[in-house]
């Protein structure tokens, strides 16, 4: 406890040292990205690869069991008429839905992750903020998504943010913790990068752009400052963490300039769902359509491929 | 008996001092009558290169300062100028113009030096310009001095040609070498004795009388020095400039008029000795978030 | 621990991704372009254009004489008294803008040629050298009919034929840099490009040709150095404006002494790239890869000295030599290639000369692992530490994909260093402090400061260097000054 507090004292010093960041700069380096032509063989492998990291989501509060219970289904079986698909990640659900997740996805390799910490504004005291994560990792939660208090982190009240993080980090247990920034009010990527660095030095096992209810969600810029923030903690430290860019990317492009993107900045060891996701929930559709496009070389229609 | 009159001495002017020439030399132009106009220095290669030395000193200063102090500066020299006017008209007259003349071409130079006073911080706004680039930059140019320029001054004209030529130089920031005419030199020095008791620094202006031939090609293959400016007439000597300037890609700028007419001055002669500058910076685009709940 | 990966690592590479040249026409012979048709060289030579990323042979070019460059001129000079100069200025326009609509519409067979032309990859012709191309005849074919606004209290006139002689880094965009701003002041045009990539040029007369512009408004004479001595030895040019060695502008400048005879030179650099601690440290990691290795190097203002505050240095270092390990190296075709070929063979000695006088000068050289094709010139990027202000990597043009570094710790030292060097095209400044932008890019002596950004380009953003680097502005209202006469 006493090291713990001995890093609080030098947080503001640590997030002293995140780089600044220069937004029309990223911007370029973005776009080198977007150019980068992937065909053929090396487009099947990472459309696939894209699927296998996708965290399916359903976050509203209109959520009902039942729909919960199709996407389990569909998380398993993405699209029988394709042979050799791969699942999805996991599936993205609030508190209350985790143990009809769980049990939905009973003997398949698909996690459950739990939104929490009064997703998604997090403006609730930390002792709700505890007991609503401990009580979806008592639900069988495998990975915790929590939100940061953007609130105290744009009042300068670092120290506040940090220690959130690490209390939750603790109530998770054996659950992995995403941390979600929710970019779209930190504003700036300066902000985002700070961030970013207090996350990863408090605790998280991934960091994640966004809740999905806040314009604009994950952005090539905004994931690319976070990937940066990683691969520098990376250098430091050697010690990996994943990254989850969610909500906003719903075409196979895009996730493809993702992929490319993880892979020049951290390289091919961060390719697979144990360090990068996709926080999603039309992606999966549009990577299948393409696939099934290669397999059959006929371009295809939403309507034959569920949307559950 | 009447009373000995004093010989004036003329010097050089270089680094805001008036040493004699380094080399000892001097010569005796003389005038229509046959008249020594006095005794000058005859400045050597030695005097060339202790004279760009100065000015490359100077330059930083110089252009640094605001151009509104130029301005005054500059205005002050003016002022100087207006107060000796009868020794200029004394000399010009010695040298050969009629009295109406030498007041005319006195009157010019003062004239002329008020003109460029005020131009020192007004040419920037016409010079320099802020561009639309299609990327997210911000983009502009803006016109600097060139640095050290060495001036040859106009072989016929004592006062009117050396102002007009040396004026628009300092008044974009640079600091000069001026080689005065050859044949006509007592106004060239004594406009250095104006220098020095106005406010102009140390350096910005230095005067060497003497041989233009022996002078020239010293100062136009000098590797420190940025551009030329040539007031003479003679396209042989021109050419030689023009090919001595190669060495160190300097620029030459060569003008033949009249400068005793009065629109013989402009913009040109500031902007010509300026180099363009553009500098771009990024301009981050924030914003744009908004609430879905 | 030194890592918590627990699972085996994915190959997922690029696969190539080839630009398709099957739409591409190129004849087998190219002849000169003169007074509006295309007329074999009095001499009856040719030369080969090969493509320096396979050492395939791509067309033969014709070898413009002096007697061909007198017909050039003679054309130059006709079409000059006789249309070009008594057409009302609005109507010049019109014809300039129609070149520019023309480039855009056939602006991938362009971007594709330079490719296959020069080594340079796709991605830049593509998406910098074609785009600025056409912007820039688009953006002076404006200026026409609207000169008196671009001299205030002056009245200008158009000086009559300019020869032009273009290098061989950025061919088709050099050629519109001359050119554009040429025409829209009312002159006449004899351009000769460089011999290796005279192709876009060739295409680009072309478009001209179908554009329905004037016979013998812009005439292009292939050939080699003594073509271009021709064009400026010439008494019926009126102006000169070359892009090139400081070397050859120094023969030109000499050569025009004595004569009435306009000149604008735009000429060699060794442009200093200063990181300061503050800097967005990612982003300047970026503007230095995109500062040097932008073109294969094969760029007068490239920034090709790197200073960084001793401080970050060790960061910036490690990171650079990181990044440097994600460029692709290859085939220029491949939409996915970084670094392309190296223009010339004659170009690839040299480079591989200054790497071998780093090496002896003792400095330390980096490469990343890559491979390159077995055929054609190239060269990886290459880094140079413990490297001296007096070391000739330091001090001289390499022009190739070859950065130098070294360490400051002051601010009035990597002023003195930036600004110790007989050239003075430009310089990158890397840094968050706003007064600290303004003060360097005021004692910075170079024509371009590029603060927290390098390497942009734009036809309305002046371009040209200070001290040896040349005079003479290209691009935006400065660059009009170039092709006008005061009167």
């Amino acid at each position: 406890m006493q090291m713990k507090k001995d890093i609080q004292q030098s947080i503001d010093q640590l997030l002293f040292n995140s780089p600044t960041i220069d937004k029309v700069g990223v911007e370029e380096r973005v776009a080198r990205f977007q150019t980068r032509s992937i065909k053929g063989d090396s487009k099947l492998q990472a459309l696939k690869m894209a699927l296998n990291m996708i965290d399916l989501t359903t976050l509203e509060g209109k959520d009902s069991p039942g729909k919960v219970q199709q996407m389990c289904y569909k998380a398993m079986h993405l699209h029988d008429e394709l042979p050799n698909l791969p699942t999805v990640a996991a599936v993205c659900v609030y508190p209350s839905m985790v143990k009809i997740a769980k049990s939905a996805l009973l003997n398949s390799k698909v996690n459950v992750a739990s939104v929490s910490t009064a997703f998604p504004s997090g403006q609730a005291p930390l002792a709700v903020k505890l007991a609503d994560t401990t009580f979806a990792v008592n639900e069988g939660a495998d990975e915790i998504d929590m939100v940061i208090s953007r609130g105290k982190f744009l009042a300068g009240e670092y120290s506040f943010v940090f220690d959130e993080i690490a209390a939750i980090k603790d109530a998770c247990g054996n659950a992995r913790l995403k941390v979600i920034l929710e970019t779209g009010e930190l504003l700036t990527l300066d902000n985002v990068r700070k961030a970013s660095d207090l996350a990863i030095l408090a605790g998280a096992d991934f960091i994640k752009t966004s809740t999905g209810k806040i314009q604009p969600a994950a952005t090539m810029q905004v994931t690319y400052t976070m990937l940066m923030a990683i691969k520098d903690y990376y250098e430091a430290t050697g010690k990996m963490i994943g990254m989850k860019p969610a909500g906003g990317i719903s075409t196979s492009k895009l996730a493809l300039h993702y992929l490319v993107m993880v892979k020049e900045v951290l390289g091919n060891a961060w390719l697979s769902n144990e360090w990068f996701r996709f926080g999603a929930s039309s992606l999966a559709n549009d990577v299948l359509m393409q696939l099934m496009k290669a397999e059959t070389g006929v371009y295809q229609s939403p309507d034959y491929f569920s949307i559950d | 008996m009447s009373r000995l009159e004093i010989v004036k001495t003329y010097k050089i002017y270089i680094g805001g001092q008036f040493p004699r020439t380094e080399s000892g030399r001097y010569y005796s132009p003389v005038n229509k009558e046959g008249k020594v106009l006095g005794n000058i220095c005859l400045s050597s290669r030695k005097d060339v290169r202790n004279a760009v030395v100065a000015a490359r000193k100077a330059v930083g200063s110089w252009s640094e300062r605001s151009a509104f102090n130029r301005g005054q500066i500059l205005y002050r020299i003016a002022e100087m100028l207006e107060g000796r006017k009868a020794q200029f008209v004394e000399e010009l007259q010695f040298q050969g113009s009629s009295k109406q003349a030498a007041e005319s071409e006195v009157n010019l130079a003062i004239d002329r030096i008020v003109y460029y006073a005020g131009w020192c911080d007004k040419y920037q706004v016409i010079v320099s310009s802020v561009n639309p680039v299609a990327s997210s930059h911000f983009n502009f140019s803006v016109a600097e001095p060139m640095g050290v320029v060495g001036i040859i001054a106009p072989e016929n004209s004592s006062l009117i040609g050396l102002v007009s030529l040396v004026l628009p130089v300092i008044c974009g920031g640079n600091t000069v070498v001026v080689l005065a005419s050859e044949k006509l030199p007592l106004c060239a020095v004594t406009f250095a004795e104006v220098l020095h008791s106005s406010d102009v620094p140390g350096g910005v202006i230095n005067i060497l009388t003497g041989s233009t031939d022996e002078m020239a090609p010293t100062l136009s293959t000098h590797m420190d020095v940025n551009a030329l400016v040539y007031g003479g007439s003679d396209p042989l000597k021109l050419k030689e400039i023009q090919e001595n300037a190669v060495l160190n890609v300097k620029r030459v700028f060569a003008y033949s008029t009249d400068w005793k007419k009065a629109d013989a001055q402009g913009l040109h002669y500031i902007s010509d000795v300026q180099e363009i500058k553009t500098i771009w910076h990024p301009i981050e685009n924030v914003g744009g978030a908004t609430s879905n709940y | 621990m030194a890592t918590n990966k627990n699972i085996p690592e994915v190959e997922w590479e690029y696969a190539p991704s080839l630009e398709g040249t099957s739409h591409i026409q190129l004849k087998k012979k190219y002849d000169l372009f003169i007074g509006g048709k295309w007329v074999k060289p009095s001499s009856g030579k040719y030369f080969q254009s090969i493509n320096p990323a396979n050492e395939e042979v791509l067309a033969e070019v014709a070898y413009g004489s002096e007697k061909d460059v007198d017909i050039a001129v003679k054309a130059a000079r006709k079409a000059y008294n006789e249309v070009w100069s008594i057409m009302p200025a609005a109507e010049r326009a019109k014809y300039i803008y129609r070149i520019a609509r023309l480039m855009q519409e056939r602006a991938r067979e362009l971007a594709v040629i330079e490719t296959l032309d020069g080594g340079k990859t796709i991605r830049e012709a593509r998406d910098i050298d074609v785009p600025l191309a056409c912007n820039h005849f688009f953006y002076y074919a404006g200026w026409a009919d609207k000169l008196e606004y671009a001299f205030p209290n002056r009245k200008v006139e158009s000086l009559g034929v300019a020869g032009q002689i273009i290098p061989w880094n950025f061919p088709l965009l050099m050629a519109a840099w001359k050119i554009a701003p040429a025409l829209a002041a009312g002159n006449t045009v004899v351009l000769k490009p460089a011999e290796t990539t005279s192709l876009t040029a060739l295409k680009l007369a072309e478009i001209i040709e179908a554009a329905g512009l004037p016979a013998g408004v812009v005439n292009i004479v292939t050939g080699y150095g003594d073509t271009g001595a021709a064009i400026v030895n010439h008494s019926d040019v009126n102006k000169i404006a070359f892009t090139g060695s400081t070397n050859v502008g120094k023969i030109i400048q000499k050569a025009l002494a004595g004569t009435s005879k306009k000149l604008t030179l735009e000429l060699g650099g060794k442009s200093a790239n200063i990181i300061f601690d503050d800097a967005p440290i990612d982003q300047a990691v970026e503007g230095i890869v995109n500062g040097i290795f932008f073109n294969q190097g094969h760029v007068c203002c490239a920034g090709s000295r790197l200073f960084v505050q001793e401080n970050v240095a060790e960061k910036v270092i490690a990171k650079l030599k990181e990044r440097l390990k994600t460029l692709y190296v290859g085939n220029p075709l491949d939409k996915n290639t970084d670094i392309g070929a190296i223009n010339s063979k004659e170009q690839l000695a040299t480079i591989t000369k200054y790497l071998e006088i780093g090496k002896q000068e003792g400095a330390e050289m980096y490469q990343p692992a890559c491979t390159i094709p077995a055929k054609g010139f190239y060269c990886p990027p290459t880094l140079f530490t413990n490297v001296a202000q007096s070391n000739r990597i330091a001090q001289e043009e390499i022009f190739g994909p070859v950065l130098t570094i070294q360490t400051f710790r002051t601010i009035d030292e990597v002023i003195q260093k930036a600004n110790n060097s007989p050239y003075g095209l430009a310089a990158g400044v890397w840094t968050e402090k706003g007064a600290r932008i303004f003060n360097m890019a005021n004692q910075l002596n170079a024509g371009v400061i590029w603060a927290n950004t390098y390497n942009k380009f734009d036809p309305t953003s002046p371009f040209g260097g200070y001290k040896e680097s040349g005079f003479g502005r290209e691009g935006g209202v400065h660059g009009l000054a170039a092709y006008v006469k005061f009167v």
